[in-house]
Parts: structure tokens; sequence; C-alpha cells
């Protein structure tokens, strides 16, 4: 028997399926585009509630991971347009244009990049973790306007999307479908990683540290775990992202894209695991919608994550179906 | 059976907050199946003790020994893995989890390995079967389901007691586990605690009288942070100092 929100989830992943492939039909190669960017700003969104969800890291850093998979496809796909190798001494490293190896790098170097911050902004919590977090996102932003090499400030283009075995990736519908499908498997893993034995431990450290402590697990271990798969998928997103717009640029490392991952998964819901779905959909409807009546569309964002956060702790997913059940 | 070794010891440790002596060179020891009951006026120092010895807490100085080894220096989590099974006089139980997911916590500490991440952690046989046997045994396997936020007080002290049984510990550190729970709730763990102390001996910090006196084969009265008087049930209600500075109120109240 399926649950309320698991009713709401398949039908949610339908629509975002449903919507591009009407836009197809009707010609709309506008709205296709938009669709790609809510599933891979969702993506973004499903690794920051790994970390905020279930293990109650406020992170305000994420930016960095988006942005380093953003930069790991910006920089292998430059050298690959201008063959150009990135390094020959000690070794040679070549540039590439295949996705599969593209987000496989975004992968590990946000991983290995979550690590490192992880364990320096781990030791500490509440409010100096939400600080240090921020100085490292923003570090990398300023290294990152300064990197004169990948563009500076200006960022760096590519000129073709880069390629997926079998596929047309220029073909909306098509990277639209990689989107996709990504999405749905990132989507899979963290459902089963908050059921796991893992997910349990963490989601008790959030609750009760010294609880956990006392059963003979270390919080800090798991939120370590934690936070680099977090990372990781948050990277994975952004190279996807930095392949869409075939741009990438120091804003994607800025602390305005962790606040506004944030506000994703606070609005669609924290924890939720379409949270970051729903909360992305909005976010782009309402810029898309309200953003062609006035710059100040933001202030719609801003009364919406206020309203969530007073009235609908569970997000808008917790505000259709109520409380989650705990699970069987 | 006097004269077996400790399975802990804690030798002279002192612990100031400020100018207040939470702990003032205290020391006692717990034998193999024994209940040794600590027990004193409300802020004597029983909690900070329970908190330095299951490791929360650091002492300004003296040692602490657990199955011979010292654990002075180690964290709680290291303690736990040795066999310390410590229930909270404040309950710090997981309250959005069910009753069951926090024995099966517990049951996963137990088991020491939580980096699994695809298998359904409320799916695995052995950690339901060592999480529903402890609720059994406290009675509350009725309650599996139920979260844990809506348990009364009484429960979550029986649930506090479920998770440290899942530990299999080799000595529990219990904090009031009585508070809370009613005349016959306090009898049927009287009677359960009766029986555990086979299992593993027991720090116990109480206030129910009738339970330490028909539990305890020995108890530690704490006062302003030092022991005033240790022995048995016998001993202790016979001590005057003791009578003067703690039962004799209990006997105006
Ligand atoms: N972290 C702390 N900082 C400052 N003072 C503390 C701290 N913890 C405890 N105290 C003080 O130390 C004294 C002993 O407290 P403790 O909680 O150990 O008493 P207790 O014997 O457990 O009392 P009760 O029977 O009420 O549980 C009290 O005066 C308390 O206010
Ligand atoms: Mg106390």
């Amino acid at each position: 028997m399926l649950t309320r929100e698991t009713t709401l989830n398949i039908a949610l992943a339908a629509t975002l399926l449903a919507v591009p492939l009407l836009a197809l039909a009707m010609d709309e190669i506008f709205i296709i585009t938009l669709a790609t960017k809510v599933a891979i700003l969702a993506l973004a969104g499903v690794g920051l509630n790994i970390a905020l969800g279930i293990g109650g890291l406020v992170s305000l850093g994420h930016a960095a991971f988006f942005g380093i998979g953003g930069y790991a496809m910006g920089i292998l796909a430059a050298h690959a347009q201008n063959y150009e190798p990135i390094m020959e001494v000690p070794f040679l490293i070549e540039g590439t244009n295949q996705m599969p190896i593209i987000w496989l790098i975004a992968i590990v170097a946000s991983a290995l990049a979550a690590l490192v911050i992880g364990a320096l902004s781990l030791r500490t919590s509440g409010v100096y973790f939400i600080m240090i977090t921020l100085a490292f996102g923003q570090m990398l932003y300023y290294f990152a306007i300064s990197w004169s090499a990948y563009g500076g400030e200006d960022g760096q283009s590519i000129w073709v999307r880069n390629e997926f075995p079998g596929l047309n990736t220029l073909d909306p519908i098509q990277f639209f479908l990689i989107a996709y499908v990504i999405l749905c498997l990132v989507l899979v893993f963290s459902a089963r990683l908050a059921r796991s034995p893992f997910g349990l431990a963490l989601a008790a450290a959030r609750q009760t540290e010294e609880r956990v402590m006392t059963v003979g697990l270390t919080p800090f271990h798991l939120r370590l775990v934690a936070f680099v798969i977090s990372g990781a998928i948050t990277g994975l997103a952004g190279a996807l992202y930095a392949d869409l717009n075939r741009f990438v640029s120091p804003t994607m490392l800025s602390w305005h894209t962790s606040g506004e991952i944030m506000v994703f998964v606070i609005i669609g819901g924290v924890g939720r695991l379409f949270g970051p779905l729903v909360g992305a959909a909005v976010f782009i409807l309402l810029e898309h919608i309200l953003g062609g009546f006035s710059e100040y569309w933001q202030i719609f964002l801003g009364l919406l994550l206020l309203l969530m956060v007073l009235f609908a702790r569970g997000g808008l997913i917790g505000a259709i179906v109520g409380r989650e059940v705990a699970h069987d | 059976m006097t004269d077996a070794h400790p399975v802990l010891k804690v030798e002279g440790i002192s612990k100031s907050f400020g100018a207040l002596k939470a702990s003032d060179n205290v020391s006692l020891d717990l034998r193999p199946g024994e209940i040794h009951a600590l027990i004193g006026p409300n802020g004597a120092g029983k909690s900070t003790l329970i908190k330095q010895i299951s490791g929360s807490l650091r002492p300004d100085s003296g040692r602490i020994e657990v199955l011979g080894r010292d654990v002075t220096d180690l964290d709680t989590v290291a303690r736990a893995r040795l066999g310390l099974g410590r229930t909270f006089q404040i309950s710090s139980l997981a309250m959005e989890f069910t009753v069951l997911q926090n024995v099966v916590l517990g049951a996963l500490g137990a088991r020491g390995r939580a980096f699994s991440f695809f298998r359904n952690v409320m799916k695995d046989k052995a950690l339901l079967e060592s999480a529903y046997r402890a609720l059994e045994r406290v009675g509350l396997q009725g309650e599996a389901q139920r979260r844990t936020a809506d348990l009364s007080h009484g429960q979550r002290r029986q649930l506090e007691v479920a998770v440290a049984l899942t530990l299999q510990p080799k000595l529990f550190l219990m904090d009031e586990p009585m508070a809370g729970l009613g005349a016959s709730g306090s009898k049927a763990l009287t009677g359960f605690l009766d029986q555990l102390r086979h299992e593993a001996p027991i720090l116990l910090v109480e206030h129910d009288m009738d339970a330490v006196f028909a539990l305890a084969d020995r108890i530690t009265v704490l006062v302003y942070g030092a022991v005033i008087a240790t022995g048995t049930a016998d001993e202790i209600r016979a001590n005057a100092e003791v009578r003067r500075a703690y039962l004799g109120e209990e006997d105006a109240a």
C-alpha cells in the first residue's frame, strides 16, 4: 500500500516527465529547457537535503560543490575544445567532452572538497557551522574570480554541449531525459539511504547527539560521510547545470547559489524526498512568471519562504500530505 | 562475591563548576552481580558523577577504571563500546522516531557498523530481534510503532532502559529509571532490575527509597558532592550522619 506521500511523489515525477514531452509535441522548446533546469536544480537540492534534512547540517556552502562540479565540466570541456592538454608533466591529462567522464570527475572533486570542508567545519555546530561553510564557499568564489585561465569573473563558455554515447545531447528533450534519469536514480538512492542503518543513525544524531554516542556511534563520522555524499550529488548537479548553459562562472560558487538551493529545499520540505523537486519547480515557475512583471519577483519568493518557515515546517510537501509517518 | 574484581572503580573524582564542588573526591566501586545505589538530596552531584563515568563530562582530577582498564581519557563512544550502558535522567531519546526505531538504533550501535547505505534498517532481522526482545523485557512491546514523543514520562524511562539493554553492556549506569513510573510501574521495574543484576551490575541513582532498600546490595550516600557513607542497606539506615543529612529530611517531609 502506498502512503499519501509516495503517491504524491509518483505524481510529481510523472508531471516532471510529462511537461517537457507535451512541450515537445507543441514545439515549445523553451519549456523543455525550463524543465531541464528544474530537474538539475532539484538534483542539487536532493544533495543538500541529505546533509540538511536527514543530518540537520545547515550548510550555506553547497555552492562550493555545485560550482566545483560546474568548473569540472568547464575545465575539461574547454581543454577538449581547444585540443590543449590540462597538463603534460609529470603525466599527460587531457580534457574530455564525454559526459560520463565529466560527471565522474565532478563527483570525485566535489566529494574531496566536501571531505576537507566537512572535516574542518563539522567540529563546530549551529551558527558557527553555517558561517564556516559560508566562508569556504566564498573562498572558492573569490578564487574562481581571480582564476584567469578559466575566464576569471567572466566565466568559461564552451561551444557545444558535451557528448553522451548514443544520444544527441544538443536535442533539448534528449538532454532533459539525461537529467531526468539521473535525478530519478539519485532520488531512489536517497530514499534508500534515508531508510538504511546509516540514515537511521544520522537522523538520530540530528535529534540527540548524546544518545548516538551512548550507543557507541560517533556523530562526527556519520555527519562527515553524509556531507561528502551530499556534496558529491550537488557537484554532479553542478556539472549538468554548466552543461545545460554551456557556461560556468563564479556565480555558481557564490553564496546566493547556496541560499537558493537551501530555499528550494525549505519551500519543498526539509527532509522530504521530493521537497527539492517541488521547491525547484516553484522557484523556476515564480522566476519565469513573476520575473516578467517585476524584477523584484524574489520578494514573492521571500514571502513564500517566510510562510513555509512560520506555518508549514514540512514545506509544501508537508502542507499537502501532512506530517511524515515514521517508516515501517 | 564481595572480593571479586570490581567492574567499575572510581578513584578520587573531583569536579567543580566555578565555586560549586559537584564532585568532591568521590570514590566508589561496582562489583559483579551487585546493585550499588547512589543516593543523596537534589543537587548532591549524582548525575554529575554518572556523566563523568559515562564520559560526557571530564573530571578535574581522579581516575575511572572499567573492567580493569583506565578509561579516564576515553570519550563516551569508546566507553560505550567497552560495555557501559547508560540511561539518562533527562530522556535523550530520538523524539521523532518510533519506539522501535529507538531500540533498533541501540542494536545498531551494539553491532558497531552503521555505514551501510542500501538495506532497510527496519527490515534487518537481527536488529529487529534484539530490539523486540529489549522492548518485551521492559513491557513496551505493545508501543513499538508509537512515536516516542507521544509516550508518557514513565514509558520514556522504560524505553531508556530498553535501549541500554540492546547494548548488552558489561555494566549499567541508571539515572533515576523509576521517576514518573507510578507505583505499579516501579514495582515491575524493581523486579526486573533485581534479575538484571545477574547479567550485569548496576550503578543505580534513585530517589525511590523503597526501590533502593529493596534492591541495593550497597548504598553510597552523596551530599554536596562528597561521599558521606557507603555500606549495606542496614548500615546506611543505621548511620546517624546519613539520617541527619538525608533520610531525616525525608521523614520530616
Ligand atoms: N553543567 C553545569 N554547570 C554548572 N553547574 C552544574 C552543571 N551541572 C550540574 N551543576 C550543578 O551541580 C550540582 C549537582 O548537580 P547534579 O545534577 O549532579 O545533581 P543530582 O544529585 O543529580 O540532583 P537531582 O537529584 O536533582 O537529579 C547542582 O548544584 C547543579 O546545579
Ligand atoms: Mg540527577
